[in-house]
């Protein structure tokens, strides 16, 4: 398979449990080169396995994930090798540097030792972190900690950076930081950015196509104003009149069963964002903080 | 699923003269590969454990107590009482490179919480995404381990030295000291972090951590000879790395007789086993 036409990502059929629950269910997933595509979802939807299961961390079959092309299975390193990864916990290491944590991920890649320091010396100033570089990571406050992950991934110039909840726990200026690297570093380097987020206003703002998830399966697909015509349609066939314009939250709220047309589910869906995510969600929350 | 058009995205259509700010970032470095992968993971691994050292020293310090109450408080008191036949040679002497190898092991052991902390904060996740093969990765840990067992072991040469044990000064045989403790520090740490890569919880592996640390010093060589030993505990010794590294680092400090070559080839094999143990329950942490 050539990777010049392949499209950045081609997820087909991912499925992946832990024991006896189903985290992802027959997942269909086509990203395109140079897109920031965001996953939705409902706490527990599956998002974050989504995302380990193409970085390789998850054991996936032959065929079902591809990036650019190379199969995440075979071909593990070439994978990783394209790809950027902040994940949803807040993962720099906080007894190292700014510098040194990026230079860490420079190392590890094979940048030669003749251009690490100016590649690292780029990668911090993308994010806005050159001035601060030479400080202790746990003297960042969560935002310039999101953004020093940012360089870390970006150090090694992947085609697909895979971004689990980047704004997690940031006040909404350290939001707005964040994605206005993210939306730089995207258009000086045209790679394809997959994110998470919960935040609907960012996902109606930031990106160029959703996929929604629930349940570990796909809900719906489309850019965001394809998202709420969609609704729109749905909500005139059932004969809903008199409501106002949807926004991308009604779409969420519709897709994610807790809307009109599914009220019994909404137990079920609390029991499956259960305690594990939250605790998860709160550790980031107040780590390095 | 791909029946929903997809949208031009601004990207493609934005696209004005190059970025100079992201001119290094566009394209990814040449990739090693081959036998250079490990060296150069291990070497990273490396260079992170000075850096931390460098920032915060405390640990040094703080190691360094246990062992000099050990060699002050133990050594002196049964050095006075001559109690352990130690054939000729003052007890603060054969004393001193079995509590070098003990405060190595207690660090080396510390890997393997320290694994699971890394998973948990996702500091270990994310090198798991890097073209870092699992036993280069674990590897690089060993070797770290290894890196600051070394700076703890000069610390408790200079602090044996100062109470007056007499050691060599020979740069060849400290040069052997390194890679004695180097070998031992890369197996006792992949030990840890094999049980880490079992239990999986930081709280299952202090338990364990406490419970087989205590044992392997005291089923080893590090305090009296292993003639004293009944035999049940000198077959346990026999099959404890422990007893091989005190045996080398005895032979090399304080000149008794030891069996150098086979000291080493039980403390690489016990290495690379370790290595090769680690490596594959590692993939376990990243589920
Ligand atoms: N390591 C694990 N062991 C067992 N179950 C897990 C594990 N990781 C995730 N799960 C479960 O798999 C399901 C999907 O979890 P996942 O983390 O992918 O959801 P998510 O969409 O990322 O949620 P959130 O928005 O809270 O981050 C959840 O029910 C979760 O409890
Ligand atoms: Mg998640």
């Amino acid at each position: 398979m050539t990777t010049e036409s392949a499209p950045a990502l081609n997820c087909t059929g991912l499925s992946y449990s832990f024991g006896d629950a189903k985290a992802v269910d027959g997942l269909d997933l086509l990203v395109d080169e140079g897109e920031v595509f965001g996953l939705l979802g409902p706490n527990g939807a599956g998002k974050t396995t989504t995302m380990r299961a193409i970085t390789t961390l998850l054991p996936v079959p032959p065929g079902v994930i591809q990036v650019f092309g190379h199969d995440a299975s075979r071909h593990k390193m070439a994978v990783r090798r394209l790809l950027g990864y902040v994940p949803q916990q807040l993962s720099a290491d906080a007894s190292l540097t700014g510098r040194e944590n990026v230079q860490l991920f420079a190392r590890v890649f094979d940048v030669p030792r003749r251009e690490r320091a100016a590649r690292v010396s780029q990668a911090l100033d993308a994010v806005g972190l050159g001035d601060v570089a030479h400080r202790l990571a746990s003297t960042y406050s969560g935002g310039m900690v999101r953004r020093l992950e940012l360089a870390q991934a970006l150090v090694s110039a992947p085609r697909l950076m895979i971004l689990d909840e980047p704004t997690i726990g940031l006040d909404p200026i350290a939001r707005d930081s964040v994605w206005d690297r993210i939306t730089e570093i995207r258009a000086g380097t045209g790679m394809t950015v997959l994110v998470t987020t919960h935040s609907m206003d960012e996902a109606d703002q930031r990106c160029d196509r959703l996929a929604l998830m629930h349940l570990g399966r796909l809900r719906a697909l489309g850019t965001p104003a394809q998202l709420k015509s969609e609704l729109v349609a749905h909500r005139r066939e059932s004969g809903e009149t008199g409501l106002s314009a949807p926004s991308l939250e009604d779409v969420f709220r519709y897709h994610s069963g807790s809307g009109l047309n599914d009220p019994g589910s909404t137990a079920e869906n609390e029991e499956r964002g259960a305690f594990r995510d939250v605790r998860r969600t709160r550790r980031t929350a107040s780590r390095l903080g | 699923m791909s029946a929903v058009p997809v949208a031009p995205h601004p990207a493609s259509a934005e696209s004005g003269p190059p970025d100079r700010r992201f001119a290094l970032l566009l394209t990814p470095p040449p990739p090693r590969t081959g036998w250079r992968v490990v060296p150069a993971r291990v070497t990273a691994m490396c260079v992170v454990e000075m850096q931390k050292l460098r920032h915060d020293r405390t640990e040094i310090y703080t190691r360094a107590v246990q062992p000099a109450l050990w060699l002050l408080i133990f050594g002196v008191t049964f050095s006075r009482i001559h109690a352990i036949p130690t054939g000729g040679v003052p007890y603060l002497d054969f004393l001193a490179p079995g509590i070098i190898a003990q405060s190595a092991m207690f660090i080396a052991i510390f890997y393997g919480i320290m694994i699971i902390w890394e998973r948990d904060s996702g500091v270990l996740t994310k090198l798991m995404v890097t073209p870092t093969p699992r036993t280069a990765l674990v590897a690089g840990k060993a070797f770290a381990a290894g890196v600051k067992a070394v700076i703890q072991a000069a610390v408790v040469i200079v602090i044996a030295a100062l109470i007056g044990v007499g050691m060599t000064w020979n740069p060849l045989r400290l040069l052997g000291v390194v890679v004695v403790v180097v070998l031992a520090s890369a197996f006792f740490s992949c030990l840890s972090m094999s049980i880490a890569g079992i239990v999986l919880t930081r709280d299952r592996l202090m338990g364990i951590g406490q419970a087989i640390t205590m044992p392997l010093f005291f089923a080893s060589n590090a305090l009296y000879p292993v003639a004293l030993m009944p035999g049940w505990l000198q077959a346990v010794s026999r099959v404890n790395p422990l007893s091989y590294e005190v045996d080398a680092l005895r032979g090399l400090l304080i000149g008794t007789q030891a069996h150098l070559g086979l000291d080493l080839a039980v403390l690489a094999f016990a290495a690379l086993a370790g290595i090769v143990a680690a490596g594959s329950l590692l993939g376990r942490l990243a589920r």
